[in-house]
């Protein structure tokens, strides 16, 4: 933002632009999403899509703010998606206390494997995430409580604070949909805020953070705890609205598959994951019974697209288009 | 005659099977080594080539009919070709680039593979015929040595050190690590440095193919085994540092004992201990055990 207050006024308007033009596209998004059951969407399908798109948010701001990889994502929505069904399910709490549960479950995973994973920069943190997802997959494969290889199934939705119950999916989509918008303007707030401003300058060069005198480790901590357990709120909302917790929830393909939300609606930009997210997420529900093992050969191909020349994604080209627009005028 | 009450058969079969996945992570680690030495890119894919040529060999007997010792020299020359055609068209558009992308590429590229080869074969495995020449088993006096393992044990060594010896000790290899350390220099001395890079890339997937023809009798062959196995070679890398080639065979074999003598003491614990290990190094020597701080 630095240089295009420097270059004067009508950069500074452009920019001014594109933000008025961000707000009125959010929304109208949020215009949709609302009118979403009421227009014929599916509701459980709008539910699924919110829930990977809030799951996506919170991997953005560690790929899109932080610079930092996490090839492990679905380790943390996995992990509280089952102490979710576990404490909704086996231990009888209400819902919001067993997504309470699963998030905070899951941050605190976060903290542990994120501790180790600082240690290495770049590459190296890709694949320690991805290690210690796998190690956490094999957890999930022969605990006691998970149900293994069938997971845990029929898990009830109950009744929010004890009094509303979930059952209709309209109300359950309703619940959903101001977690997606409360995670989404937090996660705007806290890229905003001072903390974000230094997680984006680790992003940038994190060796010149360092010399400014921020502990950058404990920066970039803190951003993969968020990360994760906002990845964690995804993963128990996830357990609400479709009754079950399966192992596929901790496999490393859905971790892949974070990615290429990320990637493909635009990474650092807000509104890009949740493109990305309805993007896969109706594309493998429309391909799901049409075309069988080729849906994996299909999402990747779209990686290969995307990172070959899409590597803006969505919003980031429409974001860019709008500049180079601006600075025409 | 027993071991901390384990027999002493099973003790050692159990050993005798961790070094032989461990020489599979000595082969598969070593790949990726130098494939990141030079192309900077830490190649996903890697787990789907060591697929591709387990079924190389398991389609030249099936069609072609063409025995385990063909497949041997087959299979990395199929699927190294493969890894040039990859090299050529996609991935030296990402060298100027952040190497995270080069990650993402090949995890792209490995789930096409998976997919295609699931379609194709479904998820069941297929079997593989261990070679006439190496059936049966050595009757040792202390214990029951099958053939086959003494061998994929032997020949993995065998590849290594020779892939140690091109790197280490001869002018091909002294141009290569110049061109790790500093590729335009190169360059500018006459070396055909694309060209090294692809044929690099080449031969590190002709390598993991190899893995896969070695593992083809003894496992089964299904479109998933890539993915698990390169999982675990990741820790491995991250274990032994990346820097080093004797580091990564000594590193991939130990880790290979140590999985095996965990399956003898805590089989629950086998299929995480690499990952345990490796969060432990993290702790103590971030950058692994034979990494030069960056």
């Amino acid at each position: 933002m630095s240089t295009s207050a420097s270059t004067g006024v009508t950069a500074t308007t452009a920019e001014d632009r594109i933000k008025q033009l961000s707000r009125l596209a959010w929304l109208a998004g949020l215009a949709v999403l609302v009118a979403a059951p009421f227009i014929g969407l599916y509701p459980v399908f709008m539910m699924k899509a919110l829930c990977y798109a809030i799951f996506a948010c919170a991997f953005n701001l560690l790929l899109g703010y932080t610079g930092l990889l996490s090839f492990g994502h679905a380790a943390y929505l996995g992990a509280a998606a089952y102490f979710t069904g576990w404490l909704v399910k086996s231990a009888g709490l209400t819902p919001e206390l067993g997504v309470l549960g699963g998030t905070l479950g899951a941050g605190l995973i976060g903290l542990v494997v994120g501790a180790i994973a600082i240690r290495r920069q770049g590459i190296y943190f890709a694949m320690i995430t991805l290690a210690m997802a796998q190690m956490i997959y094999f957890v999930w494969l022969q605990a006691p409580f998970t149900g293994g290889e069938d997971g845990l199934q029929g898990v009830p939705r109950g009744k929010l604070f004890g009094l509303l119950p979930l059952d209709n999916d309209i109300t359950l989509y309703f619940v959903v949909l101001a977690v997606f918008v409360a995670v989404f303007l937090f996660v705007i707030r806290v890229v905003h805020s001072p903390f974000g401003q230094v997680l984006k300058a680790i992003r940038e060069n994190e060796p010149r953070a360092i010399s400014l005198g921020y502990d950058v480790d404990r920066y970039k901590l803190l951003a993969f705890v968020l990360s994760t357990t906002l990845a964690g709120l995804a993963g128990s909302m996830k357990t609400l609205v479709l009754g079950f917790a399966t192992l596929s929830d901790a496999h490393w393909s859905l971790s892949g598959e974070v990615v290429l939300m990320t990637l493909l609606g635009g990474m650092g930009t807000f509104a890009g994951p949740v493109v990305g997210a309805f993007t896969i997420i109706g594309l493998q529900n429309f391909l799901a019974d049409r075309v069988g093992a080729w849906v994996t050969v299909i999402i990747g191909a779209i990686f290969v697209v995307c990172v070959i020349g899409f590597r803006r994604g969505f919003v980031g080209e429409l974001l860019a288009w709008q500049r180079r627009r601006g600075k025409a005028e | 005659m027993d071991i901390f009450g384990i027999p002493l058969q099973a003790f050692l079969g159990q050993l005798l099977l961790g070094l032989v996945n461990g020489s599979f992570y000595a082969i598969l680690s070593l790949g990726l080594a130098v494939i990141f030495g030079l192309l900077g890119i830490v190649n996903f894919a890697h787990g789907a080539l060591y697929m591709m040529g387990a079924y190389v060999a398991w389609f030249a007997a099936e069609k072609l009919g063409l025995g385990f010792w063909w497949a041997l020299l087959l299979a990395p020359l199929v699927v190294g070709a493969l890894g040039v055609v990859v090299e050529r068209t996609l991935l030296k558009r990402l060298y100027h680039i952040d190497p995270i992308y080069g990650l993402l590429l090949t995890f792209g590229l490995a789930l096409i593979a998976e997919g295609i080869f699931r379609d194709q074969f479904g998820v069941s495995g297929q079997q593989y015929a261990v070679p006439e020449l190496l059936q049966g088993a050595t009757d040792l006096g202390f214990m029951v040595l099958p053939n086959y393992r003494a061998f994929v044990v032997f020949a993995s060594l065998l590849v290594c050190l020779a892939t140690w010896w091109l790197i280490e000790r001869t002018r091909l290899g002294s141009y290569l690590r110049a061109g790790t350390e500093n590729p335009k220099l190169v360059q500018a001395f006459g070396v055909n440095v694309p060209m090294m890079v692809m044929l690099t890339y080449g031969a590190g997937a002709g390598l993991a193919a190899l893995a896969g023809v070695l593992a083809a009798p003894i496992i089964q062959i299904t479109p998933l085994m890539g993915s698990n196995l390169i999982i675990v070679v990741f820790a491995v890398v991250v274990i032994g540092g990346m820097g080093s080639i004797l580091g990564s065979i000594v590193t991939g074999l130990a880790l290979g004992l140590v999985e095996g003598l965990t399956k003898v003491f805590y089989p629950e614990a086998s299929s995480i201990v690499v990952f345990v290990i490796m969060a432990i190094v993290l702790m103590l020597r971030p950058a692994g055990l034979f990494g030069k701080e960056a």
